[in-house]
């Protein structure tokens, strides 16, 4: 699967956890691979370009989760 | 600048012969409102007896996870110097050694970005420099970056490995502790910086058995050097010794499993009982030196108590050898991170997991065999594994 794609994959998981449950960097890798049949490694590359580019962020509350930036 | 807020309560705290957190506070509050008004929020803190600082959100450098914890006050109307007071921790190089020109440069640049006061070093080892705003903290870390520096670890992931001084200046280092320590963070740069674990991960590197950093009590795993192998014993030395101190009293009795001996002339050590605590050789350090195999002892497991008890890390590999590319090492790490990624709760510690789905259970499931160092008390052994298939035999 194009990188893009997998990109867009996080972004909508994270996008329908919001409000509801957060979700820890290895909750991502393990739902994408799993649903999706991709390789760990590629959803964590995926995932970093998403943080790099500040599409998604990194928060902590009593532990590290993945979020959308607020607005 | 002006004093601006009373503190009886923090004045007391400057009495006495040691040095006071709150004479620095006040030294830094000449030249920074930060500073100032942090006077005031601690001394309101003391007074009420009730925190009003928030921590966490969302708050960082982009692309890392980790190494700035957010920090607000509850009351920024009263003190809006400390609305945001962030900590920015960084990297330490291994075994702490700096220039002073390096640390006088990071010094100023904190005067410009933050409130001029820091931690060094905070209890994980990395450089802290206490308080900052949210709009600063993207030009330090681009002003650092460039000067060679990077932000340490926070949150759930692994934490910035530190050491002790190893054989740099300690002859009695068994392992390259510094050396091993760099490995393992240019190793670990993901795990550092994007927090991927259910809570965080820390190493220590102690040259021996004396464990200077306490890294038996601090470190999810602690990496302690140790020998195979007799211990070198110069006769000579020890009749020197035997004029200057009770050997008998001091070294025989006090060996914690009884294997030495010493008849007034010459002294025996019964290797094959040694448990290699390092106190003999600790006291009689001309008469005395570890064997000529070095390696290191891997232990796992110990934490603060935050969401539960404190705990000591325990044997898991008796002993290894550390040596570059470390690759047994790494191999071992990664299928323990594994296991806890696998098995661990949200803010679960590794030893956590370990109390709570048994230490046999941890050993098959990363590929360990039980060993007799790993007996960490009665009944605590790991040697009792019943399986289904066993009951039914």
């Amino acid at each position: 699967m194009e990188k893009e794609e997998v990109k867009k994959i996080i972004y909508e998981l994270v996008e329908a956890s919001t409000g509801k449950k957060k979700l820890k960097q290895s909750d991502i890798l393990k739902k994408v691979s799993a649903d999706h049949g991709i390789e760990k490694d590629e959803v964590k590359a995926a995932l970093r370009d998403l943080v790099d580019a500040g599409t998604l962020i990194f928060t902590y509350f009593g532990g590290s989760f993945i979020e959308i930036p607020p607005k | 600048m002006s004093k601006k807020h009373d503190t009886p309560l923090l004045d007391e705290l400057e009495k006495g012969p040691f040095p006071s957190f709150v004479t620095e506070m006040k030294m830094a509050a000449k030249h920074s409102d930060m500073s100032n008004d942090l006077l005031g929020h601690t001394e309101l803190c003391y007074k009420e007896r009730v925190t009003h600082w928030k921590h966490g959100g969302i708050v960082g450098v982009r692309g890392y996870g980790g190494g700035v914890i957010g920090r607000y006050s509850d009351i920024p109307d009263k003190f809006p110097g400390v609305a945001h007071f962030h900590t920015v921790r960084v990297n330490c190089p291994s075994g702490f050694y700096y220039t002073s020109a390096a640390l006088k440069e990071m010094c100023d640049l904190w005067d410009q970005y933050g409130s001029g006061m820091t931690n060094v070093h905070g209890s994980t080892g990395d450089l802290v420099f206490l308080g900052t705003k949210t709009e600063h903290l993207e030009p330090f870390f681009a002003e650092i970056s460039s000067r060679g520096w990077d932000l340490g670890g926070s949150g759930s992931a692994l934490r910035t490995p530190s050491c002790c001084l190893g054989k740099s200046r300690c002859e009695w280092a068994n392992i390259d502790t510094m050396a091993i320590t760099n490995d393992i963070t240019q190793h670990y740069q993901d795990e550092m910086h994007r927090p991927a674990f259910p809570y965080k991960f820390k190493f220590k590197i102690a040259g021996c058995p004396v464990d200077c950093i306490a890294s038996i009590a601090r470190a999810d795993m602690s990496i302690i050097g140790t020998w195979k192998g007799p211990i070198r014993i110069n006769q000579d030395e020890v009749q020197n010794y035997a004029k200057k101190m009770n050997i008998q009293a001091e070294i025989i009795d006090m060996c914690p499993t009884g294997c030495m001996a010493f008849d007034g002339k010459s002294m025996k050590i019964d290797n094959a009982n040694c448990n290699r605590c390092m106190h003999c050789i600790a006291k009689m350090t001309k008469a005395l030196r570890p064997g000529t195999e070095q390696g290191a002892t891997l232990l796992l497991g110990s934490k603060a108590p935050i969401v539960t008890g404190a705990l000591m890390s325990w044997v898991i590999v008796p002993f290894i050898k550390m040596e570059p590319p470390y690759e047994e090492f790494y191999d071992l790490i990664d299928k323990i991170w594994e296991w806890w990624d696998e098995h661990g709760k949200n803010r679960e510690r590794i030893g956590e997991l370990i109390e709570r789905l048994s230490f046999p259970r941890f050993l098959k499931d990363v590929g360990l065999d039980p060993h007799p160092a790993m007996v960490k008390e009665p009944r605590r052994d790991p040697f009792f594994f019943w399986d289904e298939s066993d009951i039914e035999k």
